[in-house]
């Protein structure tokens, strides 16, 4: 057992976090689609919830990975799935580059203030026309002088509607395919920089999306993450953290919508007896309970391995994968269970299958974990 | 200002409770939480404390267990603890709690008690003014608002018209309703810190108090069931007759 009880103590303060001040404030965020991040994100400041990772010079906890587990865990808890989602940008998504590999300037200018709640960020690598294959980017930065002149467009990008900085991937030289990019600090107030739309989504709905346009932007050759040039490679370390986050967080949710359905179907009478005493429902409900305790318990493994040093690309490219098929599983069978008020927008199941539906597309989708998987194992010609 | 908070841990309020059936005593399970109630206390003792200089110094009897509990006081930012712990006090009464709980504040020294209204568990509410009497001290019960400086306590009283304003010379016993101060989250730091905090663990006999039951639970019956509610069907004159089962209700 690799919890102690300061983690376990840290799961009941998440928790009764997420029960106390954000599932409250929930059905209003879905209703304005918006979630004040900044507000949000300074009261979890205050409670040293961001930066566990990270070190305190810059105001992160210096704490081990597995309490990382249990925050994704317990936002993955949460009433709709998007508070996870946008605090695990920020957290786990758009700063663990900045953090590894950024220059002590960069880190307490843009990092100290993320994790004091005083701004957000987003992860600005996705195009339009260039998502699964992320060596076709083109959005690219020219250096002139001290300063790089950044052009391009980015879409899908969380968060990206009140962002104060974005971690952008962009192309430095000439080189193509995976050579020659970048990840680049751009603040959202730098001249050229507009949203040119707000994404309307099928759900994560209360999580702000936007298009970007850079035109012409001009940011310091020093807001460089790391090693110009290795933008890429970064950039996929920096994505095996966030699919960590993805399968931690949808582990749990699965395992929440499960406990809700099955107290629910013990109350409603079905046939002169309750839903949960027909033995085709509690197997359904057995079994898929079992799949996620083995995702949680992979999920597991993967944080002691991550925590230990070890390089977990091939795993967490498994749990990404499992937990986005699983969530879709039991996002269909909770609904189906409830009937028609499952259908109902006033009932959760519904906002469940719309939010999880992203979990296999987002962070790289089923088919691109799989890509990877095939070329790791050597399934490949 | 030396505050100590009277803090009591209890199984977990959201799950089932299972009394034994010889001796109706109330199982405890190892891992218990902290009274709901008691976070109040516990704020307004972090409070004093942190506006007056002074430390906070948590005092609680009963089964330790895994000490989730205290470590919950403690990680809201409680300086130290002590556990009374002792088997012969399982199913002790609210004078032998009091007596337990006087004694080990004495020990520590005090100039300002905090406890709850009353427990969420045993809910007898008796324990603060026993307390007062056998610290020899003024209660000051059913606060709404405390302040404590230069050596005297003055506190809102909840009654059923409103408030009274008492004021009494430190030391004293006070205890809190829910909601006199917004309980903290622990932080991070606080749950970290936690651990490293003194906890000293008591026996009866390290107090010198008398064990020896007094009162005995001699049957436990559970609560009777609600029963069905009156369905009025609207004549037109349904009104009169919810008038006149309100009265009956004295209600209105
Ligand atoms: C709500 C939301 C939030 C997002 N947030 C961010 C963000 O903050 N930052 C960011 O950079 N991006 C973000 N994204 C983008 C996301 O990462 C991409 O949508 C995803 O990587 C897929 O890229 P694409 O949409 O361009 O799909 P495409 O690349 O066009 O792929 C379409 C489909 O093709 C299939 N496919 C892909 N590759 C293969 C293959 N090799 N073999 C077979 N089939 C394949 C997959 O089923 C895939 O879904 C977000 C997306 C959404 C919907
Ligand atoms: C089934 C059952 C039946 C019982 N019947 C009786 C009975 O008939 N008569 C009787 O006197 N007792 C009875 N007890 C014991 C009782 O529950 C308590 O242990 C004791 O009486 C005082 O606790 P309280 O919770 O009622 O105190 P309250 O007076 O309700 O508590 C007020 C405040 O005092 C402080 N406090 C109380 N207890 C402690 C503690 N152990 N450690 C630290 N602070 C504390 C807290 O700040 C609390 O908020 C019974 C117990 C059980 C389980």
């Amino acid at each position: 057992m690799p919890f102690t009880q300061e983690h376990h103590d840290f799961r009941r303060l998440v928790r009764e976090f997420v029960e106390n001040e954000i599932n409250p404030r929930v059905p209003e965020w879905e209703r304005q689609e918006w979630i004040p991040l900044h507000e949000v994100l300074a009261d979890m400041a205050k409670l040293g919830l961001l930066g566990l990772e990270y070190d305190p010079v810059y105001g992160g906890q210096g704490a081990d990975h597995l309490f990382t587990l249990i925050l994704a865990e317990e936002l993955g808890r949460a009433d709709h799935g998007s508070i996870g989602m946008a605090v695990g940008v920020v957290t786990d998504m758009a700063t663990p580059s900045l953090h590894r590999y950024g220059s002590h300037e960069l880190k307490e200018r843009y990092l100290a203030p993320v994790l004091r709640g005083e701004q957000v960020c987003s992860i600005a690598v996705t195009e339009p026309d260039a998502g699964s294959d992320v060596a076709s980017i083109r959005t690219r930065a020219v250096r002139d002088g001290d300063e790089w002149v950044i052009s391009g467009s980015k879409m899908y990008i969380t968060n990206s509607l009140q962002a104060d900085w974005l971690c952008v991937l962009a192309r430095t030289s000439d080189e193509g395919g995976y050579a020659g990019m970048s990840q680049i600090i751009v603040p959202t107030d730098t001249p050229g920089f507009t949203v040119s739309r707000q994404l309307d989504k099928l759900g994560m709905r209360a999580s702000d999306t936007g298009l970007l346009e850079f035109d012409e932007v001009r940011v310091p050759v020093s807001n460089t993450i790391g090693a110009v040039g290795r933008g890429f490679q970064q950039q996929m370390s920096q994505f095996v953290i966030e699919r960590m986050w993805a399968a931690y967080s949808t582990a749990a949710a699965c395992q929440r919508a499960l406990e809700r359905t099955r107290d629910y179907l013990r109350e409603r009478i079905v046939f002169g007896k309750p839903l949960l005493d027909h033995q085709y429902v509690q197997f359904k409900l057995a079994e898929l309970a079992a799949e996620v305790d083995v995702l949680r318990q992979y999920n597991l493994a993967v944080a002691e391995r991550h925590d230990a040093g070890e390089d977990v690309t091939r795993m967490a490219t498994i749990a990404k994968l499992k937990a986005g098929r699983l969530h879709r599983e039991v996002a269909d069978w909770v609904l189906q269970f409830h009937g028609g008020i499952g259908y109902m927008e006033e009932t959760w199941t519904s906002r469940f299958l719309r939010d999880g539906r992203l979990t296999s597309i987002g962070a790289g989708a089923d088919e691109v974990m799989l890509q990877v998987l095939a070329r790791i194992d050597g399934y490949t010609a | 200002m030396q505050v100590v908070v009277c803090v009591k841990q209890i199984p977990d309020p959201s799950g089932t409770y299972t009394l034994d059936p010889e001796t109706h005593f109330l199982v405890r399970p190892d891992e218990q939480v902290l009274d709901d109630t008691d976070r109040y206390g516990v704020e307004m003792g972090l409070q004093i404390a942190q506006a007056h200089g002074g430390s906070v110094t948590l005092v609680s009897m009963g089964p330790k267990g895994s000490m989730q509990g205290i470590r919950q006081a403690l990680a809201m930012g409680a300086d130290r603890a002590v556990v009374v712990d002792d088997a012969d006090l399982k199913g002790s009464d609210a004078l032998t709690t009091a007596q337990v709980l006087a004694a080990a504040i004495q020990r520590t020294g005090f100039d300002l008690v905090i406890t709850g209204t009353e427990s969420t568990d045993g809910y007898s509410g008796v324990v603060p003014q026993m307390l007062a009497e056998l610290l020899d001290v003024p209660a000051l019960t059913y606060a709404t608002e405390v302040e404590a400086r230069d050596g005297k306590v003055t506190i809102n009283r909840q009654t059923s018209a409103g408030y009274d304003v008492v004021e009494a010379s430190l030391p004293a016993v006070v205890s809190v309703t829910a909601g006199v101060v917004e309980p903290r989250y622990p932080t991070f730091k606080g749950i970290m810190d936690a651990k490293k905090k003194e906890v000293e663990e008591l026996t009866a006999s390290d107090l010198g108090v008398d064990t020896s039951l007094r009162q005995r639970v001699t049957a436990v019956e559970p609560a009777p069931e609600r029963e069905a509610g009156v369905k009025i069907e609207d004549d037109g004159e349904a009104h009169l007759k919810v008038v006149e089962l309100l009265q009956q209700k004295k209600v209105i």
